[in-house]
């Protein structure tokens, strides 16, 4: 005999396990039994075959693998005694699943078993096969379940209605051989074989229309109505009694096919009525299982056809139960009411006030649920009571529970908000409490509705200032408060903007300048914040000339930084101060306004979306490269705020717009020129920002393109003008990383040629051709100021006028301050749609405006020179 | 179906009886009753029976040391199921007499019967205890 298979009882392997004090010690014991089940197996050892298999179950309730004892229990099944079978089956059932293929091996016992004349045996082989059995076990073996629901023993009979269940399940073509042995069962008085016939029924239902229209009759819905009624009004049974309710379970499964049964038909709604209205009055509400019972009743009254008196009733039932002092109890009531709130929301407003309070419960189940309760209850006129409530609840709720809060307060307050100042403020608030859980797309949508509320620029970045000096360690709100600061720190120093319900404070430059310094600073911060920190410095630096020298100093400090990204700006940048004194103040200008429309719709895509639009839009454009490059750059930054297409220039466009430099051939000699060069690494970054680090691998290609292989990259840039695309090519070696196919630039030379359209001995305007594809009447034009004297112009404004049969359209021009002798440009997008196309030409009245040493000066003229076939 | 999975579980997380209805390798297993034992043993007796996790509803009760936990469907009756497990637990008390841990782990089989007596498919099959016992009383007076 093998020394291993003479093995050890059952009971004295559980005591060894039992007795192991590591998890260990417990894989030893384990193995060593494992290895001597298995050498009884290979010996066909059958003494011990019980023993073994009662072994390997435990084995694997601990969660050890036991596959090599699985043809054991196929063994066990195929001997002739009870016993063995039936640890076979139970084997079978916890050590073997469906998909196996040994299964297959099992039919045939199976089939054997469930014909057997002992009904103990059939009863095993009934259980398994309803626990495991597969599709193709369903079709061999339904016509033997099928017979036996009318065998004698209810026993039998309730076993083989569960099984149905699986079969239909598996093979829902059977469903109808089981219709009218279903219906037979209903009439049963054996609760076992009551309560599984009504399962069956329920099921049979939910997988053939035919089942449903054949038990929604009169003949087995009446039945129905009178079995639950009999269950109802049953005297006391001590066996199925809890609680003074006889079976409740009954009760329940007969509720829940009631449920199925009246859905979407009100006739058999109808038939139920009376019998749902006497379990919602008549059900003891003091015990679990009358509770358990009122509960269902009420599920199926919210989804039977409406009875309006009894909804009345089942939402009263709710109310109750809200207020309970079970948390059981509470919890079912706010799950209920999430269903409600579909059929008849007014009524669940009404316990408004009571679903709050249990969003602030001590039980982490009832909070998670009162608040997604909560929230689908706000609306426009409630929304600024429950935020205030939830804001409240924010500075004291769990840190656990924080992260959900806040993204339901922010969700509401974005959808709901009456207007932008009340959204700002909620905002604010909910940042400066938990702004370390507030999600990125949260707070970019912050700054494109500050961004787009102009009168309210003075008045946030106050608030702003107010509150980081308070909540330093929240980082969002750092972020979005430097980010104000860099925009709006003249509004914050000389009180721009004061709106009458502020307190006035007073804030110097350098008080602007600490916070974004100890944001910098700050042992918490990470990258993000440190170059956005950065950036608004530089913005800083040009708004608040006084502190120039002390901001070149802190952007100094990040020149060692170990952060690629942060060192690199902090070059950058310090050369912008120290040697481009010129374009700094262009460089930095506000930035303008962003769209809301196109943010909320690159925010639906998300990121993987908008890779994909902007490969989409490629291949609308004709040249369709600059818009791509720049779609999937942060939202804040989205400069081409319409989504017309956008002419070839943009690219070249884009780099004025930030830049103001001119890059037109004219004024920039390859390799000459530092201008160009810092600029496309400063666009770089203005780019970059709140774009996650790992970008930041693009960057190290960037500036050797830029520096190394200068010559070709200004090259490119200078070839802006007479090949536009070699212009939109640079911008895609820039926004490297961004596109993971940069679409090639496509044969998308000009198909008009440039004009001059205007010049003076003081001023140029050239315009750019484009056509958006498919609308042939429809051109854009892009404009190109530049100023030819010595002298800067500001409050530039360009105005144009077209005749009737034009319609024009003009976008917000790049800038207002023209840099000296053609040192930068402004460029403006014009849309003019022809509806003479092909007949007239173009054409077109100018009038400029602007300031020179302060005195207004006025150009004007007349536009005749368009090709032709615009 | 309604119930996916009855666990018992000792006060020290250990599982000592588990039974599934849906087919889950050992692996996922082991990880669902670790995150699940963890989350409910740590709620103390104000907070409610019910813990959501993944897309089941968790449904315990706890008598002394032992955790009966089940798994439903977020359509089940909760309370039901509460009341089912106190059923079972009076079940077990009836046969092996105030039942404790070590009457399920040394019967592990028999415990394993008494619940295929009640639950087969995740569907209820036999609510009086009396029904539920008398093969498995039968079965030992035959041995």
């Amino acid at each position: 005999m093998n020394p291993f298979s003479s093995g050890t009882r059952l009971r004295d392997m559980i005591r060894s396990i039992r007795a192991c004090k590591t998890a260990a010690e417990e894989r030893a014991v384990v193995r060593k039994e494992c290895a001597a089940i298995r050498a009884a197996i290979n010996e066909n050892d059958q003494d011990y075959r019980h023993r073994n298999l009662a072994k390997l179950m435990f084995i694997h309730m601990l969660g050890y693998p036991t596959h090599f004892g699985q043809m054991e229990c196929l063994k066990s099944i195929a001997s002739a005694g009870f016993p063995e079978k039936r640890i076979g089956y139970l084997g079978l059932m916890l050590l073997l699943d469906e998909r196996q293929e040994v299964l297959m091996l099992v039919t045939n016992s199976l089939k054997q078993d469930l014909n057997h004349t002992n009904q103990y045996i059939v009863g095993l082989a009934l259980c398994a096969l309803g626990n495991i059995c597969s599709a193709e076990m369903a079709r061999d073996l339904a016509p033997e379940v099928e017979r036996l629901l009318q065998f004698r023993d209810p026993n039998i009979r309730k076993k083989a209605a569960l099984c149905s269940i699986r079969i239909i399940k598996k093979v829902p073509d059977l469903a109808e051989n089981f219709i009218n042995p279903a219906a037979a069962l209903l009439k049963e008085k054996h609760h076992g074989v009551l309560i599984t016939g009504i399962q069956l029924v329920t099921d049979l239902c939910k997988v053939s229309t035919e089942a449903l229209e054949f038990f929604r009759k009169p003949k087995c819905l009446d039945g129905l109505v009178k079995t639950l009624r009999d269950v109802v009004n049953s005297p006391y049974a001590p066996e199925y009694d809890i609680a003074g309710i006889t079976d409740p379970f009954l009760h329940i499964r007969l509720l829940k096919l009631l449920r199925v049964l009246g859905q979407g038909d009100a006739d058999a709604s109808d038939c139920m009525n009376d019998i749902l209205a006497q379990v919602a009055t008549k059900t003891e509400s003091n015990k679990n299982a009358g509770n358990a019972i009122l509960y269902e009743c009420v599920e199926t009254i919210m989804s039977i056809e409406d009875n309006g008196g009894l909804r009345v009733l089942a939402i009263n039932i709710l109310g109750r139960f809200l207020s309970n002092r079970d948390n059981n109890i509470r919890y079912v009531a706010l799950n209920m009411l999430m269903k409600a709130i579909t059929v008849d929301a007014q009524a669940v407003q009404r316990h408004r006030a009571t679903i709050l309070e249990c969003v602030k419960d001590l039980d982490a189940s009832i909070r998670k649920r009162a608040l997604e309760l909560v929230y689908l209850l706000v609306n426009e006129s409630n929304v600024k009571p429950l935020t205030k409530e939830l804001i409240d609840y924010l500075e004291i709720s769990d840190q656990e529970f924080k992260g959900d809060l806040t993204a339901k307060i922010c969700s509401m307050v974005e959808k709901f908000s009456p207007d932008k100042i009340w959204y700002i403020d909620q905002m604010l608030k909910v940042l400066s409490e938990a702004g370390n859980f507030v999600k990125d797309e949260v707070w970019h949508a912050l700054i494109v509705v500050i961004s787009n509320a102009s009168d309210l620029h003075g008045y946030t970045v106050r608030a702003l200032y107010r509150a980081v000096q308070t909540s330093i360690e929240q980082e969002s709100l750092v972020r979005v408060a430097i980010w104000c600061i860099g925009e709006y720190g003249d509004m914050l120093v000389n009180n721009g903007g004061v709106l009458n319900i502020e307190d006035p404070i007073t804030v110097t430059e350098s008080d602007a300048v600490d916070v974004v310094e100890i944001a910098i600073k700050h042992h918490s911060s990470d990258i993000t914040t440190k170059a956005m920190a950065m950036v608004a410095l530089l913005k800083l630096s040009s708004r608040f000339p006084s502190c120039s020298e002390r901001i070149r100093d802190i952007i100094v400090q990040n020149k060692g930084s170990l952060v690629l990204e942060l060192q690199q700006r902090s070059i950058e940048f310090n050369s912008i101060v120290e040697k481009h004194q010129n374009i700094r103040s262009t460089l930095v200008e506000r930035m303008p306004v962003l769209d809301e429309a196109t943010f909320s719709g690159r925010r639906a895509g998300s990121l993987p979306a908008t890779v994909s639009t902007s490969s989409g839009t490629s291949l609308n454009l004709p040249n369709g490269v600059a818009k791509p490059a720049a779609a999937p750059l942060v939202d804040l930054l989205d400069l081409s705020s319409d989504d017309a297409p956008v002419p070839s220039s943009s690219g070249n466009d884009f780099l004025q717009d930030l830049l103001g430099v001119d890059v037109s051939p004219a004024s920039v000699q390859p390799g000459t020129s530092q201008a160009p060069k810092a600029g496309t690494d400063v666009l770089l970054d203005l780019l970059s920002i709140g774009s996650p680090p790992v970008q930041n691998n693009s960057t190290p290609s960037d500036i050797l393109s830029s520096s190394q292989d200068n010559k070709s990259s200004v090259a490119k840039l200078d070839g802006l003008s007479p090949t536009p695309s070699g212009g939109a090519a640079s911008m895609i070696d820039l926004l490297d990383g961004f596109v993971p196919n940069s679409p090639k630039p496509e044969d998308n030379g000009p198909a008009y040629p440039s004009i001059v359209a205007f010049e003076s001995s003081s001023l140029r305007l050239t315009f750019n051709f484009s056509k958006p594809p498919g609308n042939p009447q429809t051109t854009l034009i892009q404009a190109t100021f530049t100023n030819l004297s010595p002298n800067v112009y500001t409050d530039f404004v360009f105005q144009a006028a077209v005749p009737k049969f034009l319609q024009l359209h003009l976008d917000p021009a790049s800038g207002n301050t023209l840099p000296a002798s053609g040192n930068g440009s402004i460029t403006q997008t014009l849309r003019v749609t022809n509806s003479q196309h092909g007949k007239k030409p173009l054409v077109m009245r100018t009038r400029i405006a602007y300031k020179l040493n302060n005195r207004d000066v006025l150009e004007e003229g007349q536009i005749n020179n368009f090709p032709r076939d615009l | 179906m309604g119930i996916r999975f009855i666990l018992m579980v000792n006060k020290q997380g250990q599982t000592r009886l588990a039974q599934y209805y849906e087919w889950l390798t050992l692996e996922e297993r082991r990880a669902l009753e670790g995150e699940i034992v963890r989350k409910c043993l740590a709620r103390t007796e104000q907070q409610c029976s019910f813990v959501e996790h993944r897309n089941y509803k968790i449904v315990y009760r706890r008598y002394a040391s032992l955790f009966f936990l089940v798994g439903v469907d977020n359509d089940e009756n909760e309370l039901a199921i509460l009341e089912f497990i106190h059923l079972l637990v009076e079940t077990m008390d009836r046969h092996f007499g105030n039942v404790c841990e070590l009457d399920i782990m040394f019967h592990l089989e028999k415990a394993h019967f008494m619940l295929e007596e009640m639950v087969m498919n995740g569907c209820i099959v036999e609510t009086s205890k009396s029904n539920i016992l008398s093969p498995i009383q039968l079965m030992e007076k035959m041995s």
